[in-house]
């Protein structure tokens, strides 16, 4: 369903990304980790064509996003994104968080995508803060509204931009359960994530990365028990320790 | 000499409110004249033609640069050079005050238009919003939010420049109340009267928006 081939992407004269390809299978989970700085947030935003590429190429059931010619706007449309930082819209309560583009893109009736705003916070254990503003909510309520907004579009795809590094440590479940609760729904996802529960749990393949190249691509079995690079193994040991 | 009594008031308020009409109207007209043009200004600085930014820049640092009295004489001399007749201190008051708020302007929308996270734009576009959609409905309403307070004291800085079209001989408020004053030998009371009345007009819009802010803070 998503294919990436040998892409390389530069801030000016810096390489962030080195000829990374990997493929997503529709219904597959792929998580994607690696230090800091390795360009996990960047390979996905190039995804949806937030972040340009130069070189390589991305494909998205058959659509090119790096051509010209795409319609961005349509093709973003159906990847629904979550972001480290929930970027929940402060002037909007949760539901016209969820509806807003729904209605401008979509072209929902306001009562249909109020609806379905409605569904999709119950979905998300929100249903009773429907009418509140995202400052009045707590970072996983937020980012849990954030994931409803995503899927209100009824995306094809989701992708997740560390979703849960912002959050104090006991809001972090609440949002890996509905990440869960996707997944085995058969949603297609990629997730940038150090939480490597939620990884052995659901994904179905990982992606390591270091230094803007993709070091190891791995069933999530074969990762865990034995990561080829001496890499991920360093990385594993530091990140499992505790 | 006339003595400075509620029935004197009440015989010279037509006179009066025919001046702080002028005011109003030289106010409103700013307001929108200058946040229109400061509007187009700003979009200008945030394009990313480096020449159409610069362009943008220059205009606001050289207004900004300059005495507003000094556009306002000079508008009022240069005004009728360009246009072949006189037009008369009121227009050429107004193009100066134009210019100059154009500029003040200017920079509070940029700015306020800058304090919105980038997240948000690209939440935005996430969403498969164009780039106009997210500016009009994400970050213009938060950059609009930002920006009331310096918005605001930039509107009531304008409400009591406007007096300075004394000097081109437009009868605004306080023009015309000197002018009473003059006449009827009342000044000191004419001059404390209309001290009242611009601090009463300025603290109640201050309040007011103080209000709205709350309302609307996010």
């Amino acid at each position: 369903m998503i294919e990436i081939e040998k892409l390389s992407k530069w801030y000016g004269a810096f390489r962030v990304l080195t000829e990374c390809s990997t493929s997503v299978g529709k219904g597959e989970v792929i998580v994607v980790c690696g230090p800091s700085g390795s360009g996990k947030s960047t390979l996905i935003k190039c995804v949806n064509g937030l972040e340009p590429f130069e070189e390589g190429k991305i494909t998205v059931e058959g659509i090119s996003v790096g051509d010209r010619k795409t319609d961005l706007p349509k093709l973003r449309a159906r990847i629904g994104m979550v972001f480290q930082s929930f970027e929940l819209y402060p002037h909007m309560t949760a539901s016209d968080n969820i509806s807003l583009a729904q209605i401008k893109v979509l072209r929902r009736p306001k009562s249909a995508a109020a609806e379905r705003a409605r569904q999709l916070l119950e979905r998300v254990g929100m249903a009773e803060h429907a009418d509140k503003y995202p400052g009045n909510l707590s970072g996983g309520q937020q980012q849990r509204v954030a994931i409803a907004r995503a899927l209100a579009m009824d995306p094809i795809a989701m992708l997740f931009d560390e979703p849960t590094s912002a959050l104090d440590p006991e809001m972090i479940n609440e949002v890996l359960d509905v990440m869960v609760g996707l997944a085995q729904d058969g949603m297609t996802m990629i997730v940038v994530t150090h939480e490597m529960g939620f990884a052995s749990k659901v994904a179905d393949r990982v992606v390591f990365m270091d230094e803007g190249r993709i070091v190891e691509d791995a069933p999530k079995d074969d990762f865990f028990r034995a990561p080829r690079s001496e890499r991920a193994t360093l990385f594993l040991s530091k990140i499992l320790r505790h | 000499m006339t003595r400075f009594t509620l029935a004197y008031i009440e015989k010279i308020l037509p006179l009066l409110w025919d001046g702080m009409q002028v005011t109003l109207l030289l106010t409103a007209l700013s307001l929108v004249g200058g946040g229109t043009l400061g509007t187009v200004l700003a979009v200008l600085r945030l394009s990313r033609s480096k020449p159409v930014a610069l362009f943008a820049a220059a205009y606001v640092n050289l207004f900004r640069s300059l005495p507003l009295i000094l556009l306002i004489f000079w508008f009022y001399f240069l005004v009728p050079l360009i246009v072949g007749h006189p037009v008369g201190g009121f227009y050429s008051a107004l193009t100066g005050f134009i210019l100059f708020e154009a500029a003040y302007f200017c920079e509070i929308i940029r700015s306020g238009i800058q304090s919105v996270r980038r997240g948000q734009i690209l939440a935005g576009l996430a969403t498969g919003l164009t780039y106009r959609q997210t500016m009009r409905a994400i970050v213009l309403p938060q950059a609009l939010r930002n920006m009331l307070p310096v918005l605001l004291t930039e509107s009531i800085n304008l409400f009591k420049s406007t007096a300075l079209v004394y000097v081109v001989g437009v009868r605004d408020f306080l023009t015309t109340a000197g002018m009473v004053g003059t006449r009827d030998n009342t000044f000191v009371g004419m001059y404390v009267l209309v001290a009242l009345v611009y601090f009463v007009l300025c603290l109640g819009a201050s309040l007011s928006v103080g209000r709205l802010q709350r309302r609307y803070a996010l």
